[in-house]
């Protein structure tokens, strides 16, 4: 049982990757390809938090339990917190970019575009 | 490339992505048992040399307070970008020439229910926000999760009404100013230590005592700095999105949009 | 603990089958929504609150929010141009 357990976050997180991957890459719509994108980036949420877990431990905030107890990592933590923030505003900024696309061009489909014209 | 292509191009990579990312898993550790020091020694000396009991915070505005200010700026950027997208460009103002097609329906007005829950919901979530960026080096929180739930706030006040009186309440350049601002005083606080005499970013402010609000030093007032910027980013984000799609005003039912 | 962990694993990779399956985008945003709290979820399980606390906001509240109104600029967009071709049919008929 430990056995299966050792790999299996990390199985997940590849999961997620190939499948947002897969989304990216028959996608017909834009902004479908926008939210696979979004679930791609989850998957490396998944993988930073398994390598910082530790069995039986607590989260890295001090204001209760004293300071020697074993705790998860937090440096890990720190990464994925401003990294989900950001994730926010690019999905953002590739919004902007699709309404604009659509406005000037009536398509959504990216194998329908063609090259860029002056 | 064709679909075909495509999808042999894909199942190819993902291939090679599975050979490589098999051979990076055998050299960690497995899951549950974190091996590696530096996690362990920020545990046991955050808390006395920032008197912070939140490791994250402190880790993030202090022990690696650099990278995020990089993050901040690729929000800051990010947000600037959409609002350009967004702006109203020169070739479409007003559709003088559309005719109403329905002139005696108007936009259903939000509920009596609706109107009641947002409304008294607008205070609380103000201070909610405000409390979550005052606490971060506390408990969990700080800068960025707080200035979302303030940004959510203005998002209330357009559920209520409509949007005439969200544009209202965000006056543009007030939103912009408290952006830049919450940008540039996170980067010259870092300078405040190095006039000091010390290196950028370092905690030069009284540390405090742990546990009470006013502790550790630079890490709450860059919370409260990075609070500011993530909710007028946000705000302006709102605004350049919704000023492109709404045009049915309540009680008018008249189309076009308006600068 | 380990039962909770594994069942949370398996919800988070179905939900995210699900939402890339999701060809629709309107209702896709009702599953990244979902996706997102089943993932706050997830950090709260593996003792990581703050940033479940960023997830919830981010993830739940503002992604899916501005998909919306991505989505609702585009099909004024879309009605705008069918009327204008519609007029043009009109004038030259």
């Amino acid at each position: 049982m430990m056995h299966f357990m050792s790999f299996f976050p990390y199985a997940i997180a590849a999961w997620l990757f190939v499948m947002g991957l897969y989304g990216i890459v028959t996608s017909r719509n834009f902004v479908h390809l926008i939210i696979c994108l979004a679930v791609l980036q989850s998957s490396t949420y998944v993988v930073l938090l398994s390598i910082g877990y530790r069995w039986g431990g607590v989260p890295p905030v001090f204001a209760g339990p004293p300071v020697g107890t074993p705790a998860v990592d937090p440096i890990v933590q720190a990464l994925m917190l401003t990294d989900i923030v950001v994730e926010a505003t690019v999905v953002a900024l590739l919004l902007a970019l699709a309404v604009q696309l659509h406005k000037h061009t009536q398509k959504l489909n990216p194998d329908e575009l063609e090259a860029l014209e002056g | 490339m064709n679909r075909t292509g495509r999808m042999v191009f894909f199942l190819i990579s993902v291939a090679g992505f599975f050979a490589i990312y098999l051979w990076a898993l055998r050299g960690l550790s497995p899951f549950g048992h974190y091996p590696g020091p530096y996690g362990d020694v920020l545990n046991k000396v955050a808390v006395y040399e920032r008197h912070a009991t939140d490791v994250v915070t402190a880790v993030n505005f202090d022990y690696r307070g650099f990278d995020t200010l990089g993050e901040e700026f690729i929000l800051f950027i990010s947000v600037i970008g959409a609002t350009l997208l967004l702006r109203r460009q020169k070739s479409e103002t007003e559709d003088g020439d559309q005719e109403d097609e329905s002139p005696n329906r108007t936009a259903p007005a939000p509920s009596d229910a609706t109107r009641a829950l947002t409304l008294a919901l607008i205070g609380p979530m103000v201070l909610f926000g405000l409390y979550i960026v005052c606490h971060g080096q506390l408990t969990p929180g700080g800068g960025f999760q707080g200035g979302v739930i303030l940004a959510t706030a203005p998002l209330l006040v357009y559920l209520a009404g409509d949007f005439e009186s969200f544009k209202k309440i965000t006056s543009h350049t007030l939103v912009e100013a408290a952006e830049a601002a919450g940008a540039g005083g996170y980067l010259l606080i870092g300078f405040i230590g190095m006039i000091l005499g010390t290196f950028y970013l370092r905690n030069v402010f009284a540390l405090g005592k742990t546990g009470e609000v006013n502790s550790s030093g630079t890490i709450a007032a860059i919370s409260i700095a990075t609070g500011l910027e993530v909710a007028a980013g946000f705000v302006l984000l709102l605004y350049g999105f919704l000023e492109q799609t709404l045009e049915i005003r309540l009680g008018g039912g008249k189309g076009g949009g308006k600068k | 603990m380990l039962l909770i962990q594994v069942t949370i694993l398996i919800f988070v990779a179905v939900a995210g089958t699900g939402v890339v399956l999701t060809r629709e985008p309107s209702s896709q945003t009702v599953a990244i929504s979902f996706y997102g709290l089943l993932l706050a979820l997830m950090f709260f399980i593996f003792q990581a609150p703050d940033v479940a606390l960023s997830q919830i906001v981010i993830g739940a509240v503002a992604l899916p929010l501005m998909i919306m109104l991505a989505l609702a600029r585009i099909r004024r967009d879309r009605e705008q141009s069918e009327r204008a071709n519609k007029r043009e049919e009109k004038k030259a008929a």
